[in-house]
């Protein structure tokens, strides 16, 4: 390891070297703040960037640790939160115009324990506008780009944790995930990206898009980094309703667990269709040679219902979000249009302003879907469809423990390639959606590249609460295919 | 299936976005594309069938009705787009 740069470190590995006082919290925080003043103009994967506030915060614990006393498992650790986080006092954006100046008056509950772990914030990570995109193109503050290639996007919406975990901007990240927004772009950047279980993290203070899908969950740059990661962020928090009250397992432990006698199952309507790249079927079945190498079992499986999982989605998710952004009004907070004369046209003004593209044609659609007449025939059928959706997963868990499927379609698309064609973009998130409308947990590990040297991942779906054997899977993929995880970026 | 002009200003008054004359007719072209591709679902008999509205079954969970006061009064007030006192300041509501 001597060779590797700081910087390249895994998160286990730069905490571990804190905690054996090899390297202060305030080298390695001033590493990655060089590395991000060098290498963030080209890539913008952070919205903000903290480098007072995280070198104090570094010399603090190297203070504390001074006279022996450790914050936790990150102590003095850099890492990164998608900007949908509130951070308080740190100004959180959601990507949008209408937060541009949004100071949160308290830390999400995903905040407080990465913090309370003594991990150091480096910054907020760009996202696509209210987590609604998928190639972090629709941010207010303009797109981030594939470390691998800035001329592609990094997947979205939680792009820019992706690209900041690929590019060695921070140790690790979390995002968030509805349809596929911590796996899609996961699987773009060549790292790994987990949605948990819905209810396993909680959603305090986590800006809401779609409050029945909506998921946190770790990027990091190896198996083992993303579930110790989710170990931290994990577990009950009465503030959140939905938050499940289960003991959180040891992740880490499940990442070395054998394979042999793992039932694989391969969903075949995830691998019919024609949108599904050469390059993206040649590695995801290199995921799948690992696994029966080291003795897991292949079981064929189908999830007849596959193909309606993009209208649900599509329906479902707008509902929610029209409804959960009903809140920016411009009265408490966020911006407010100037010169309306009466509160109904100082609304409407405002979010014409502060929305944009593509969240209004969201709220747009999910208004319409839940408008008096049309609520039946939309919304509830899309609720129903859902209901099939889960219960094709749940007949598939009968005789496979785990799914292998691709992440995404194809590798990085280019900058503007799909913007003006919203159903096109949508496709890109047609392997993820799924998971995420049966509230089961998945993972995106790196298998491979393509033929121009785009990074591919490989998804691995399971039954509620069962990470371990996700994390088990990919643990296995990982050993068996050991690829470069740091992009080969010059500043 | 297409929608109308009058169907997007109608669902744009419901969700207080003010559009522009050249929004209206892109948008009602893009949302007549996506409730095209959406009504895939009628394919679908569903009669019968309950409705999911959360993934992971659950029961509701109670917790006492107990006021917690926050602590940072000023930080939620600072925010405020237009600020007088301790209140947040918005337009006329009543028309005369």
């Amino acid at each position: 390891m001597a060779n590797v740069p700081v910087h390249e470190w895994t998160l286990l590995e730069a905490a571990r070297r804190v905690r054996e006082k090899e390297i202060s919290s305030r080298e390695l925080t001033g590493a990655l703040l060089a590395r991000i003043e060098a290498l963030d103009p080209k890539v913008h994967a952070y919205i903000t960037v903290l480098p007072e506030a995280a070198a104090a915060d570094a010399a603090a614990c190297d203070e504390e640790q001074a006279k022996g006393a450790l914050r936790g498992p990150f102590h003095g650790v850099p890492i990164g939160l998608k900007d949908i986080f509130c951070t308080r006092g740190v100004r959180t954006t959601c990507g949008s115009r209408i937060l541009r100046d949004f100071l949160p008056p308290y830390d999400a509950c995903v905040a407080e324990k990465v913090l309370g772990a003594g991990a150091v914030l480096l910054g907020k990570h760009n996202m696509d506008e209210f987590a609604m995109g998928s190639s972090t193109e629709t941010s207010f503050f303009g797109p981030t780009r594939n470390p691998w290639d800035v001329s592609r996007i990094p997947g979205g919406s939680s792009g820019g944790t992706a690209a900041a975990v690929a590019a060695a901007m921070c140790f690790a990240g979390v995002g968030t995930d509805t349809g596929g927004s911590i796996r899609q772009p996961a699987s773009l950047c060549g790292v790994v990206g987990v949605k948990p279980t819905y209810g396993r993290v909680s959603r305090y203070g986590m800006i809401a898009f779609a409050s029945s899908l909506d998921q946190g969950g770790p990027i990091a740059r190896t198996v083992a980094d993303a579930a110790s990661l989710l170990g931290v962020i994990a577990g009950y928090d009465r503030r959140d309703s939905t938050s499940l009250d289960l003991p959180v397992p040891d992740y880490l432990a499940a990442v070395e667990r054998p394979v042999e006698g793992l039932r694989v199952g391969l969903p075949k309507e995830y691998y019919e269709g024609d949108g599904l790249s050469p390059d993206v079927r040649a590695a995801v079945e290199k995921a799948l040679n690992a696994l029966t190498d080291q003795g897991a079992i292949v079981v064929e499986v189908s999830l007849p219902h596959t193909s309606f999982a993009l209208s649900t989605y599509y329906l479902v998710a707008p509902a929610e979000a029209s409804s959960n952004l009903a809140r920016y009004d411009g009265v408490r907070y966020g911006h407010r249009a100037e010169g309306a004369s009466g509160l109904i046209e100082m609304m409407s003004r405002t979010r014409a302003e502060g929305f944009g593209d593509e969240v209004k044609r969201r709220i747009m659609i999910g208004t319409y879907a839940l408008s008096a007449g049309y609520y039946d025939a939309f919304y509830g059928k899309a609720q129903k469809v859902r209901t099939l959706i889960r219960d094709d997963f749940m007949k598939a868990f009968e005789s496979a423990d785990v799914l292998l499927t691709p992440t995404a379609p194809t590798p990085a698309f280019r900058l503007g390639e799909k913007m003006d064609d919203p159903l096109t973009m949508y496709l890109s998130d047609i392997y993820t959606i799924p998971c995420n409308l049966a509230g089961i947990p998945g993972i995106s590990v790196p298998c491979g590249f393509s033929t121009e040297g785009l990074p591919i991942g490989a998804q691995l779906l399971s039954k509620p609460f069962r990470e371990e054997t996700l994390f088990t899977a990919a643990g296995a993929i990982e050993r068996a295919l050991p690829l470069r995880r740091v992009a080969p970026l010059e500043g | 299936m297409a929608i109308t002009r009058e169907e997007v200003l109608h669902v744009a008054r419901l969700a207080r976005l003010s559009l522009p004359e050249t929004e209206v007719e892109r948008l009602r072209e893009q949302l007549s594309a996506i409730l095209d591709y959406v009504k895939q679902l009628d394919q679908l008999d569903t009669r019968g069938v309950v409705p999911t509205s959360h993934a992971i079954e659950m029961g509701t969970p109670f917790r006492d009705d107990v006021v917690e006061p926050f602590g940072d009064r000023e930080a939620l007030l600072a925010n405020a787009p237009d600020r007088q006192n301790d209140c947040f300041r918005v337009p006329r509501i009543i028309e005369d």
